[in-house]
């Protein structure tokens, strides 16, 4: 009964409020968020937002998440708690019955983002005013232009003032009314710039422009074309770096089992496959359990992908491996059939589509240093395979275990002699390799599918690796992993993905001709054995 | 060398299997009521050759793998060449009947706008210059690839790899359309071999006998190799290089010769293929497709020649049973054979018969004094 | 042939029948089924799509024999796996066909696969049906079409973006196999005709399973900032479109700056991947599971229930199934008999609900009609269709803008061809 007199005040005062309310931009747009039309929801967007009206803002964010709601032609905004305000009156009603959200496409979102931008330029956040910056340098809103104007004068922060700056450049580039010393000091500010952006905006100068104007447009247009020439090199070697350290986590683990133990191990794909599987369980589980945790998914998969994918190696090692030492190519046999059926145990187990693995927040987003554009996940990515490598470069030098592999390594029945327990030491590099893979596993979960197939796009170019820069060598395979990445990605651009990497296919294939053990290779009488 | 040394018992076993299956495969298949049990539907015949054909290519392998131990991991290449020079034979003999209707261009060269032909395609629509290329090609691959990877003395693990190397840029090279190999599609749909309709039955019977002649003379052909006092070379390379080397002998002309040999037997397996599956494309490049043809050769028993035939025959045949029967597990099973095999047979199927055999015959003869030579043998 | 002959045939087959009549008696619980091949890939790359397609022909197979069956018959899936090996998949359908007596097969997904089992269908007499978008260019007797072709799906993505978005530069991006090219000739012809400029046209092609596209990525970004409003409209295939979406998100490249269309990514591809920095970016389709109607509710139910999973998601060759299953049935019901014959006879101009609505028909050419959707990806994975054609597009099986095809059409029903020359007058030059 209460819910029906609340209902019927709040419909009152409702129908009262509408009378008394003048009809202004702000409420002569609100209809036509309920025409259900992408063109209307647009035009509506601009009247809000230079309506000046106090809700605006928090209408076009409501807009921005979907929480814009129509019901029977009247507007409401939802908030996040799911109470409902009437988007004309600001009045709290009732969730109306059949409430839809406005939709939103992607031309809708454009015009959110222009119209948030104008409405936060003057906002206290240091942050909100550069994205709203940003937005309006995208949005070339001329009528953001008095705010911009307001914001620059009053703009302490020197970053946030060149932001503010470059959007003025960029509003006054596009305006037809704009005076020519206005466009030449706007080309002056574009072309500090310098950036891919403000090459776009120098190089579609609108039609009408004086002749001085696009000159100069079009010399600061050079000049950042042949700065970014540079910075684009530099960049291709970021990218083969960042390959490279993807080839070098693939390897690394490898290069144990098969360059130190003489194990041709064609499972070590799956290895990798498992940790990424790893990776997914573990953000299952705190999806569910604790999502506060999601940040920290990836460190909390490490050491359980490497737990899982050793413990599975070390049972490979002791069930099958360890009757075919000495027998190099039968290891391949054998672990091509453990290859099959871990992939098929996955597709049984997890279902053959691939599992979402998710992006922690401090990985997504790019560094801009310069003219480069670094992106967080590829640089967690090469700090961290460089820090696998040192960190496997450590254990085997400087502790016990590492000390007993190379001795194994060496000479097996010497080291046997010495009391050192070589099927133990074997079960164990095993394992190390396998776990190393499984880590390599949670890296590659964030660039690539996590599906059953995962391991077989990584194995034949991890075997690369290990050859190339020599079986038994950890620094081999570090400079074999960067040699490939780099030169792959700087053929790539002349000769195409494909022909770039038969180029490099074939490149090894002479490479092993000229040093028929690879790049640093293992030199005396064992060699031979 | 004699007669005798040629074909011993064993290869006399191998041939006669296989001629009695030259000749009961048609009989079953046409002279059989298709009522009876004994009938062998048709569809099996086409399914039988492509066996066979996979059967010679194992047998190439096993010619360097177990008499030379050069392993190869990309003789699925070779394969897959004569089986490209076979198929582009083919594509010729479709004629106008293509859906485009063009008279010399195949469908995928019209579709790519092509106005005439590659190079490279000239001479393929008269069967004797295919069948040339389907041995040179290979064969001249094999020859250079071999000719630098021995004379420089790549061996063991290094070999294996790079000769995976080759087969996969290969695969990357084939599935570029711009190649003029028709792609990722690669070549099919193909009408007719020699004026005869390529699905009809008979011509299906006679491809079958084709590809076990070629299988008989392969096997011929090995064995006569490995029995000569080349083939004694081969098995001193196999088990001491460098001794072999300085003994004065050179390697490298040996090994460079027994590769080119194998790689055109891939090469003339690979045409015999192609007519009968009716498509070729880069898939048959895959590195996996090289590694499993490794573990038929394992499976039925290295450096035995025989074993090779039996091995690409069993695993074939268990795929073709499993993928109906257990389509969701049979990676399992295919997994666990290969696994059971290295482990538990090491000298494949052949070599544990020949064991079993020995040891019962030894046990049969003198009990007492088996117990010691078995462990010894251990 | 000789009387002896006729004789002993004539025995065989009394003795045969004796035979067959001797175990029917025995097995009198066991009745006659129809067997229908499932030819779809359930080990290997290509299990990742085409496992689903397997449980919905087990599904339909399920309801239909709980609505009685067929022609009085139950029917029986026979399912195989052709293991993403082609010449498996050739072989495979002869097993099918001669082996288990099916009387349809349903499946395949790559272009190459279809390819590969061509042959055989024809050789064998059997009816196949072929669920996926593909490149066109084709029509057999004896292959029912039931994806999109190039007209159903590219030509109507492209309008839109040129429409509602006004861009005026595009990249063709596809993985290097016929498919994408076939769709990108196509595109690349209708562009111009529209008056795109070549320098306006960006084409790149990668490899399958390709893994790193920092470069390209980068490349699209470059080419987009020339000024003008540019799109990506994507063909690339399967396992290398979740690396490619990674790269863009971290890459920063918004739908609302460079949208993405993609003709390859579905609700099963996207369930793979975090969407919320994709927000936005396109598919086109002829089908989404967001697509509110009573018939795609229903369907979305039964399917959860059956796979036991209420998260998993439906997409549109999926339908492409559903609806050439049903079409099947009626076909099979109309001529009274599953003869191969007979049901491509009688399924030209068989009409059955789609799950968007209306009412889709088997064309003489032995493609479908359906409508176009064209979709933003939505935060949780689904899409939000923001474009629908307002009739049911026919497809063409051979696309108008390709010099070799211009002239082209199919028509089984009374020309009987399936590439008649309309300059010549006639099949097949």
């Amino acid at each position: 009964m209460t819910s029906l007199r609340t209902f019927l005040q709040a419909f009152v005062l409702l129908v009262g409020m509408a009378a008394a309310a003048v009809a202004g931009p702000y409420e002569d747009a609100l209809p036509r968020f309920a025409a259900d039309s992408y063109a209307d929801t647009e035009a509506a967007i601009g009247a809000v937002a230079g309506s000046g009206h106090g809700q605006s803002l928090s209408l076009v964010e409501a807009l921005r998440d979907e929480r814009l709601m129509i019901a029977a032609g009247q507007v409401y905004i939802r908030d996040a708690a799911g109470k409902f305000v009437d988007a004309a009156t600001g009045q709290a009603v009732e969730p109306p019955a059949g409430a839809k959200p406005v939709r939103v496409n992607n031309r809708v979102r454009r015009a959110i983002e222009a119209a948030l931008g104008s409405m936060t330029l003057l906002s206290t956040d240091a942050g909100t005013r550069l994205d709203a910056a940003r937005a309006v340098f995208r949005s070339r809103d001329a009528a953001a232009l008095p705010a911009l104007e307001k914001a620059i004068a009053q703009e302490s922060d020197a970053d946030l003032r060149n932001a503010l700056e470059s959007a003025r450049a960029a509003i006054v580039l596009s305006k037809p009314d704009a005076s020519s010393s206005q466009k030449l000091a706007a080309i002056e500010i574009l072309h500090a710039r310098g950036d891919q952006d403000a090459l776009a905006l120098l190089s579609s100068l609108p039609p009408g422009t004086s002749a001085d104007v696009s000159e100069a447009a079009a010399k600061a247009a050079e000049g950042i074309r042949s700065r970014l020439a540079l910075w684009s090199a530099v960049q291709n070697v970021w990218y083969g770096v960042s390959l490279g350290s993807v080839l070098l986590l693939a390897a690394i683990g490898l290069s144990i089992t098969f360059g130190t133990m003489g194990v041709i191990n064609m499972a070590h794909g799956e290895m990798v496959m498992i940790g990424a599987y790893a990776t997914f369980l573990v953000q299952e589980v705190i999806r569910t359990h604790a999502p506060g945790l999601f940040g920290a998914s990836l460190f909390i998969a490490l050491p359980l992908a490497f737990l899982v994918a050793g413990l599975i190696g070390i049972l490979i090692e002791r069930t099958v491996i360890r009757f075919l030492y000495g027998r190099p190519l039968e290891t391949l046999l054998a672990t091509w059939g453990i290859s099959l059926i871990l992939q098929q145990g996955v597709r049984t187990i997890f279902g053959p589509t691939n599992r979402e693995v998710g992006t922690p927040a401090w990985m997504s987003g790019a560094l801009e240093l310069g003219g480069l554009s670094l992106t967080y996940n590829r640089i967690a990515i090469v700090v961290f395979a460089f820090a696998v490598f040192a960190t496997l470069l450590l254990v085997l030098r400087y502790t016990s275990l590492g000390l007993y592999v190379r001795a194994v390594t060496q000479n097996r029945r010497m080291a046997g002699s010495m009391g050192i327990r070589t099927n133990r030491i074997d079960a164990l590099a095993f394992g190390l390799g396998s776990g190393v893979a499984g880590i390599a596993g949670v890296a590659l979960s964030q660039i690539d599918n996590v599906s059953p197939n995962l391991g077989q796009g990584y194995i034949i170019d991890s075997f690369m690796v290990v050859v190339f820069g020599g079986v038994g060598n950890l620094w081999g395979t570090l400079v074999g992993a960067m040699t490939l990445g780099v030169a792959n990605k700087l053929l790539e651009p002349y000769a195409g993905a494909v022909l770039g990497k038969i180029v490099l296919l074939v490149a090894i294939i002479l490479f092993i001709q000229r040093r028929p053990r690879g790049l640093f290779a293992l030199k005396g009488r064992a060699v031979e054995a | 060398m004699t007669m005798q040394s040629v074909l011993d018992r064993q290869s006399i076993i191998v041939l006669l299997l296989l001629g009695a299956a030259a000749i009961l495969v048609p009989v079953l298949n046409v002279a059989v009521d298709p009522a009876s049990p004994f009938h062998l539907s048709d569809h099996l015949v086409p399914l039988l050759g492509k066996y066979i054909s996979f059967a010679l290519l194992a047998l190439s392998v096993d010619l360097i793998w177990g008499f030379c131990g050069i392993l190869s991991l990309g003789h699925g290449a070779f394969f897959a060449l004569g089986g490209y020079a076979m198929g582009m034979y083919l594509m010729r003999q479709v004629g106008p009947r293509g859906v485009y209707a063009d008279p010399i261009l195949p469908d995928f060269m019209v579709f790519l706008n092509w106005k005439e032909l590659p190079w490279f395609w000239h001479g393929f629509d008269w069967l004797p210059f295919a069948a040339v290329m389907v041995l040179l090609v290979p064969g001249i691959l094999a020859f250079v690839f071999g000719w630098f990877a021995f004379r420089s003395r790549v061996t063991g693990v290094y070999l294996s790899i790079i000769t995976q190397a080759m087969t996969f840029a290969l695969m990357l090279a084939f599935f570029r359309n711009d190649m003029g190999f028709g792609g990722n599609n690669g070549l099919t749909d193909f009408k007719e071999i020699l004026g005869f309709p390529i699905q009809a039955a008979s011509t299906r019977i006679v491809l079958f006998v084709l590809s076990v002649a070629a299988l008989v003379g392969g096997y011929l052909l090995c064995r006569w190799v490995v029995s000569s006092k080349f083939g004694k070379v081969l098995v001193a390379v196999r088990d001491a290089e460098s001794r072999t080397r300085f003994l004065g002998y050179r390697v490298e002309h040996y090994k460079l010769a027994v590769f080119t040999l194998s790689a055109m037997l891939a090469g003339v397996a690979g045409a015999l293929y192609v007519p009968q599956v009716g498509i070729i494309n880069p898939s048959e490049f895959a590195p996996a497709n090289s590694i499993e043809v490794v573990i038929w050769v394992a499976v039925g028993g290295r450096g035995t020649l025989a074993g090779p035939i039996l091995g690409a025959l069993l695993v074939n045949a268990g795929k073709t049973w499993f993928t109906g029967v257990l389509p969701e597990f049979w990676l399992f099973a295919l997994g666990g054979l290969f696994v059971f095999v290295t482990l538990l047979m090491p000298r494949g199927i052949l070599g544990a018969a020949k064991d079993l055999w020995a040891h019962a015959g030894q046990r049969l003869k003198s009990r007492p004094i088996s117990e010691p030579v078995s462990q010894a043998a251990e | 042939m000789s009387m002896l002959n006729m004789t002993r045939r004539h025995l065989m087959a009394l003795a045969s029948a004796a035979l067959v009549s001797g175990a029917v008696m025995g097995t009198a619980q066991a009745q006659e089924t129809i067997k229908v091949g499932v030819l779809h890939s359930l080990s290997g790359t290509m299990a990742i799509s085409e496992t689903t397609l397997k449980d919905v022909m087990l599904m339909l197979i399920e309801e239909q024999n709980t609505k009685g069956g067929l022609l009085g018959k139950k029917l029986e899936a026979v399912v195989v796996d052709p293991a993403s090996n082609w010449p498996l998949f050739a072989e495979k359908a002869r097993e099918l066909i001669s082996q288990s007596k099916v009387s349809a097969v349903f499946g395949c997904w790559t272009s190459v696969s279809r390819k590969s089992v061509l042959p055989v269908f024809k050789e064998l007499n059997s009816v196949l049906f072929y669920p996926v978008q593909y490149e066109g260019e084709e029509s057999e007797r004896n292959v029912f079409y039931t994806g999109a072709a190039p007209n159903q799906q590219a030509i109507p993505a492209v309008d839109y973006l040129a429409k509602e978005e006004k861009v005026e530069r595009w990249v063709l991006a596809g993985t290097d196999y016929v498919y994408p090219r076939t769709t990108n000739k196509i595109l690349e012809a209708y562009l111009k005709s529209k008056g795109v400029k070549s320098e306006d046209i960006m084409i790149n092609y990668t490899p399958f399973g390709h893994a790193d596209w920092q470069t390209i990525v980068a490349d699209i970004k470059k080419f987009g900032s020339a000024g003008k409003k540019t799109a990506v409209v994507s063909t690339i295939n399967g396992d290398a479109n979740v690396p490619f979406y990674k790269e863009l998100a971290n890459q920063g490249v918004k739908a609302t700056d460079i949208p993405v269309v993609a003709f390859s990514v579905g609700e099963e591809e996207l369930a793979g991947i975090d969407t919320k920095p994709l927000v936005g970016h396109l598919a086109a389709w002829n089908y989404f599971q967001s697509v509110d109607t009573p018939d795609n509710k229903a369907f979305i139910e039964k399917w959860k229930t059956f796979t036991k999973n209420d998260k998993r998601v439906t997409n549109d060759p999926m339908e492409a199934h559903v609806i050439g299953f049903n079409m099947w049935v009626k076909a099979v019901e109309k001529a009274g008999s599953t003869d191969p014959d007979k049901v491509i006879d009688a399924i030209v101009g068989v009409e059955v609900p789609n799950l968007t609505g209306g009412v889709s028909k088997m064309l003489p050419n032995h493609h479908i009609t359906k409508p176009v959707l064209i979709g933003e990806i939505k935060e949780d994975g689904q899409f939000d269709t923001v474009s629908q054609t307002d009739a049911l597009v026919p497809g063409d099986a051979w696309s108008k803008y390709l010099d070799g095809s211009k002239d082209l059409i199919a028509d089984w029903k009374d020309l009987k061809c399936g590439n008649y020359n309309t300059a010549t007058k006639k099949c097949g030059a």
